[in-house]
């Protein structure tokens, strides 16, 4: 009898670590994320260390990007935009191109900045150990930054000055590639194809309004701007036009997309004074055809 | 001697037929060019595909004047043929062969705001192409499962963008693609190991290089899901293999 017992035990036991094994493929559990507790960051003189930020994620971040760090806080049923899902390895503000992991830098500069008209804070008020063992603790989530390396930065030329060609060599960038799609002629996010945009997963999502003074999510200065439409928004609609837009053009649109802003800027000022108006899209919309 | 004759040349005909099979079989067991084919019908009255407004874009509607587009989600032909179905060997393939990737570089085009083809399959690591003919811009973004292995990217296509080169690590049935500023464009990449083949209009598929042996062959259609089928190819001989799918 007791023989027997051992036995059973023994295959229940083999049983259950299958059944374990098996239910973590793909999946984030926390015993698969425990596994990457001695993952590290790198920003500039800064390492971080994730195991470090166990207890400043429980009191900070868990609330809405919750546990598993899949974005499945309790709080996030009631905010929009949704929490990052940080299993993916997926993120908007990155330095790297499309389909790549960003730089540890990137994650440091979105925890630190906040992610202006959305609930992700700023918490610059966390010394900068506690963020950069933070954002240890992101990459942790995903077995991406180990197996993968960051994509490679793209290189950012140095900022020209703002001239009144370079205003109007923007404004062609914007009508050529058709950015007023999405973003409207005036960049008043309200182009034609504005009210159909979905997120990777399938939520609702706006076009930025260039008009209505918000800061970009993926920073504020003239090189942030760059970045953003260069490497595109991992996980939204924006792509990256770093295949279709030469670095010297790019700078141009920078200018152009300033002159759209609400903000006194030396950009603005210049379209002011060279009486830029918003060109009109190749054509008005078709009406609907009868079905 | 009229009969020796007779019987001479019987004779070197045969040893020249036992001769010739002989060769050529050896040659046929040594490559590895047997075929799979067969037919993908649908059972049953063919789901309406609705016509797609495209009025957002007035470009897309000019294309579309005299030829109006619909969704192509599900296309029958005449004879109950299944168009789009990809068929692929998921058994029975040794290692080597399920790693062997095709130099062919297949393509995935937007023309008239539709992707041509809707469905595109291509071995794990083979390079594909993305093109543009449109005077439009789109945005293609593929949408794997980034837990799976396979990572979305999503990049610019405006009029006249030169081609998009880019592969997939993992096997994926199947990656969602979509153009985020046309909301109807839909279609799939279907990323699978070793040889592979797409229905055409008449729902009928030939898959090459496949060397003898016994396999499992799986047919994907994006709205009625799998089905598989038991195959053996011989030397010289192809395997069969005929699916039939529901309709819903």
């Amino acid at each position: 009898m007791r023989r027997m017992t051992w036995n059973g035990s023994l295959v229940l036991t083999a049983v259950a670590v299958v059944a374990l094994c098996s239910l973590s493929f793909g999946q984030a559990t926390k015993a698969e994320e425990d596994q990457r507790l001695g993952m590290e960051s790198h920003i500039g003189k800064l390492t971080g260390h994730a195991a470090a930020a166990q207890g400043t994620y429980r009191r900070y971040c868990v609330g809405c990007h919750g546990p598993l760090g899949d974005g499945e806080g309790e709080n996030a049923q009631w905010i929009d935009p949704k929490p990052r899902n940080f299993t993916l390895g997926i993120f908007k503000c990155r330095s790297t191109t499309t389909g790549t992991l960003p730089l540890d830098s990137d994650i440091y500069a979105s925890l630190g900045r906040g992610l202006d008209s959305s609930n992700m804070p700023s918490w610059n008020p966390l010394s900068a150990q506690e963020r950069a063992d933070l954002v240890a603790y992101v990459k942790h989530f995903s077995a991406r930054f180990v197996t993968e390396k960051p994509g490679a930065p793209i290189e950012v030329p140095p900022k020209p000055e703002v001239t009144a060609d370079r205003l109007k060599t923007g404004q062609a960038v914007y009508q050529k590639v058709e950015c007023w799609k999405c973003h409207g002629p005036t960049g008043s996010g309200n182009g034609p194809s504005a009210a159909t945009l979905t997120d990777d997963q399938n939520r609702p999502i706006a076009p930025y309004n260039f008009h209505d003074g918000t800061r970009f999510k993926c920073g504020t200065s003239d090189e942030d701007l760059y970045k953003i439409f260069m490497t595109g928004l991992d996980g939204t609609p924006m792509p990256s036009w770093s295949d279709n837009i030469k670095p010297d053009e790019a700078w141009d649109l920078v200018f152009y997309l300033r002159s759209l802003q609400p903000m006194k800027s030396k950009e603005k000022e210049i379209a002011r004074q060279i009486g830029l108006k918003p060109g009109a899209p190749s054509a008005a919309p078709a009406p609907s055809p009868q079905q | 001697m009229k009969a020796f004759c007779k019987v001479a040349g019987m004779t070197s005909m045969l040893l020249l037929l036992a001769f010739g099979l002989l060769y050529s079989t050896r040659t046929v067991s040594a490559a590895a060019d047997g075929k799979i084919t067969g037919t993908v019908k649908l059972d049953g009255a063919a789901p309406h595909m609705k016509g797609i407004d495209m009025s957002k874009d007035p470009f897309c509607v000019k294309q579309h004047e005299n030829s109006p587009a619909h969704l192509e989600n599900v296309m029958v032909g005449p004879g109950g043929g299944l168009q789009n179905v990809v068929l692929y060997i998921s058994e029975g393939l040794s290692a080597a062969e399920a790693t062997a990737t095709p130099s062919q570089e297949p393509v995935f085009d937007q023309k008239n705001c539709m992707y041509t083809p809707h469905v595109l399959a291509m071995d794990v690591n083979q390079k594909f192409k993305v093109t543009t003919n449109d005077q439009t811009t789109h945005n293609i973004h593929p949408l794997p499962n980034a837990l799976a292995g396979n990572i979305p990217w999503n990049k610019s296509q405006p009029p006249g963008a030169p081609p998009i080169e880019m592969s997939w690590k993992t096997e994926e049935v199947a990656i969602p693609v979509k153009c985020n500023i046309h909301p109807w464009m839909h279609g799939y990449f279907v990323v699978v190991k070793g040889p592979y083949a797409i229905t055409d209009d008449k729902g009928s598929y030939t898959i090459t290089g496949v060397p003898p042996g016994n396999y499992t062959v799986t047919a994907w259609q994006e709205e009625y899901g799998t089905q598989t089928a038991k195959v053996t190819v011989a030397a010289g001989k192809a395997g069969a293999a005929d699916f039939t799918f529901k309709a819903k």
